[in-house]
């Protein structure tokens, strides 16, 4: 690992202010992921501002009938909030399916959502990896990709987003907020916060230098049958080789998102709306533009089966 | 780099001495086959590294925390970078924590940080300043030993025991979050008090990796203290 200088701050306006003058700085909250790619130097921050303990741990009724949670909220603390298991059990069930007891007892809402991918070449610092070294090349492509993306992705990058709680947000249309340097804030909606990689890979996110996520705000509980099915190599304790979020209504309507297959969240309305003809319809068109290899043309039929088998428990109950 | 030698703890016995002897001994080993990763380890190292795209590595800083641990407070000067599991183990002595893959993998630096199981490998020392942990150590004392280690004796919950410590320190917060009424992946019920069966235990120990593959007789060990029928649905 590199040295680097700490700082504690008091306030979410301190630790942006802080970001933006000091070079190469890097917010630390859980920690869970950056230590890890710091040790392994592919994180190599001069300078960490510690953003623990300056409030941002709550879970609070917002003003439209929603909820508001802290950017600091703990995963395990999100999961088992009474609020949210009764009329967000989608976000429940993806936090519980991602990483361990341990893990989730630290990682914290804002972190979960900037988690860097899990592809095995970014994590291999003797290979190529735009993410990792812009320029140097994709290792994925015409490596082993089994766990790689399969739409929206591009000749520099296939790698996916790892987080499971991300596409429960995306699929409940959360909205972002953050502190900016200069002190000023804005909302950004989840659709719009991750970004393709296209040929910058290494940018993951719209995140200005410096800005700080302070919250993430539930929209009004949408109600329906809520489901978060992550089909993955072992049963606990893996990431997802495709996972399904889905809100399905009694008439039929619904939402989906899928993780697993794309460099962000994966989720089209027009997709949606195909939800009463059928697991195949929605896939037909959530995947239409699929870009697959040998070795991950299996996720589309995956996908497919595992959204039937949502839609056919949401029938049954 | 000899930090841990200078402040030593008066009366340590010849057994820890001969491990730090070990371990000045494999840094002097690793010193002469990587002098650019020595080098990083050497304060007020600012030499270019050979081979390191980035010119220069830059040199340590260091920085105060105070901590309980066990019970017993401490303060420490320490290298910015040291995790909560390096303090633990390299500047408090407190070697019970183990050092599996330090990535958070494998559970065995498994502590319990203000009454939350933690991996200690993937947390900065500096973020503990004020907290209260509790490691193996605190848990329990030879002579009066915690439920769960005495339990882990009785059915052979271990071959080699190395992922023990961390097995006990995570089952025992394990327990604590089925009480407190903290949900799992397995739990069928959200808006219900999840159950103590063994699929529950399973799913919430997931973290903890044993590779003597102890794991039948581990849960035999948890189930008893959880007061749960391992062969059994629920508590």
């Amino acid at each position: 690992m590199r040295a680097f200088t700490y700082q504690r701050v008091r306030s979410p306006e301190e630790a942006a202010k802080a970001a933006a003058a000091t070079p190469n700085a890097r917010f630390i909250a859980g920690g869970t992921n950056l230590l890890d790619l710091m040790k392994l130097e592919i994180e190599t921050p001069a300078h960490l501002i510690d953003v623990n303990g300056i409030g941002m741990d709550r879970i609070e009724a917002s003003g439209d009938g929603g909820l508001r949670v802290g950017a600091l909220v703990r995963n395990t603390d999100l999961a088992s909030d009474p609020r949210v298991r009764r009329d967000y059990a989608v976000l429940s069930r993806a936090l519980l399916a991602g990483a361990t007891g341990q893990l989730r007892n630290k990682a914290t809402t804002a972190g979960n959502l900037l988690q860097r991918t899990r592809c095995p070449y970014f994590y291999d610092t003797n290979q190529p990896c735009n993410k990792r070294a812009p320029g140097s090349g994709c290792s994925a492509i015409g490596g082993f990709n089994r766990h790689h993306a399969i739409v929206g992705t591009s000749d520099a990058c296939i790698a996916t987003h790892p987080s499971d709680m991300a596409v429960a947000m995306r699929v409940l249309d959360a909205n972002v907020e953050t502190v900016k340097p200069d002190g000023s804030r804005r909302v950004i909606p989840i659709a719009d916060f991750h970004r393709l990689p296209g040929d910058t890979p290494h940018i993951e996110h719209v995140l200005a230098p410096g800005e700080l996520i302070t919250a993430v705000t539930l929209p009004k509980p949408v109600g329906g049958r809520q489901f978060y099915q992550k089909v993955r190599d072992r049963a606990s304790y893996a990431f997802a080789l495709v996972s399904v979020a889905a809100i399905v209504q009694r008439d039929g309507s619904g939402r989906v998102a899928l993780g697993g297959v794309a460099h962000k969240p994966w989720r089209m309305p027009n997709a949606e709306q195909q939800l009463a003809r059928g697991g195949k319809s929605v896939t037909d068109q959530l995947l239409a533009n699929a870009r697959v290899t040998e070795d991950s043309a299996f996720k589309v039929p995956l996908v497919q089966r595992t959204l039937d088998g949502l839609l056919l428990e949401a029938r049954r109950t | 780099m000899d930090d841990h030698l200078n402040d030593a703890a008066p009366g340590r016995d010849i057994d820890t001495a001969r491990r730090e002897l070990l371990i000045a001994g494999a840094l002097t080993a690793t010193a002469a086959a990587l002098p650019g990763a020595a080098g990083a380890q050497t304060p007020g190292a600012t030499a270019p590294q050979a081979g390191s795209p980035n010119a220069a590595t830059p040199a340590p800083v260091l920085s105060k925390v105070a901590l309980r641990v066990n019970g017993q407070r401490y303060e420490k000067e320490v290298d910015t970078r040291t995790t909560l599991l390096d303090l633990l183990r390299e500047h408090l002595r407190l070697t019970g924590t183990k050092k599996g893959c330090d990535q958070g993998q494998c559970g065995a630096c498994t502590v319990i940080a203000d009454g939350r199981r933690i991996n200690s490998c993937l947390s900065l020392a500096l973020m503990h300043e004020g907290s209260e942990i509790l490691t193996i150590e605190g848990l329990g004392t030879p002579d009066k030993l915690h439920p769960l280690q005495a339990a882990f004796v009785k059915h052979d919950g271990y071959q080699c025991g190395y992922c023990t410590p961390g097995q006990i320190c995570s089952a025992a917060a394990m327990l604590d979050e089925v009480k407190r009424g903290i949900p799992s992946h397995v739990t069928a019920d959200l808006n219900a008090r999840p159950l103590l069966s063994p699929m529950e235990m399973r799913e919430r120990m997931s973290g903890n990796i044993c590779r003597c593959g102890a794991y039948s007789n581990i849960m035999d060990a948890i189930a008893e203290v959880a007061g749960a029928n391992p062969a059994g649905s629920q508590a």
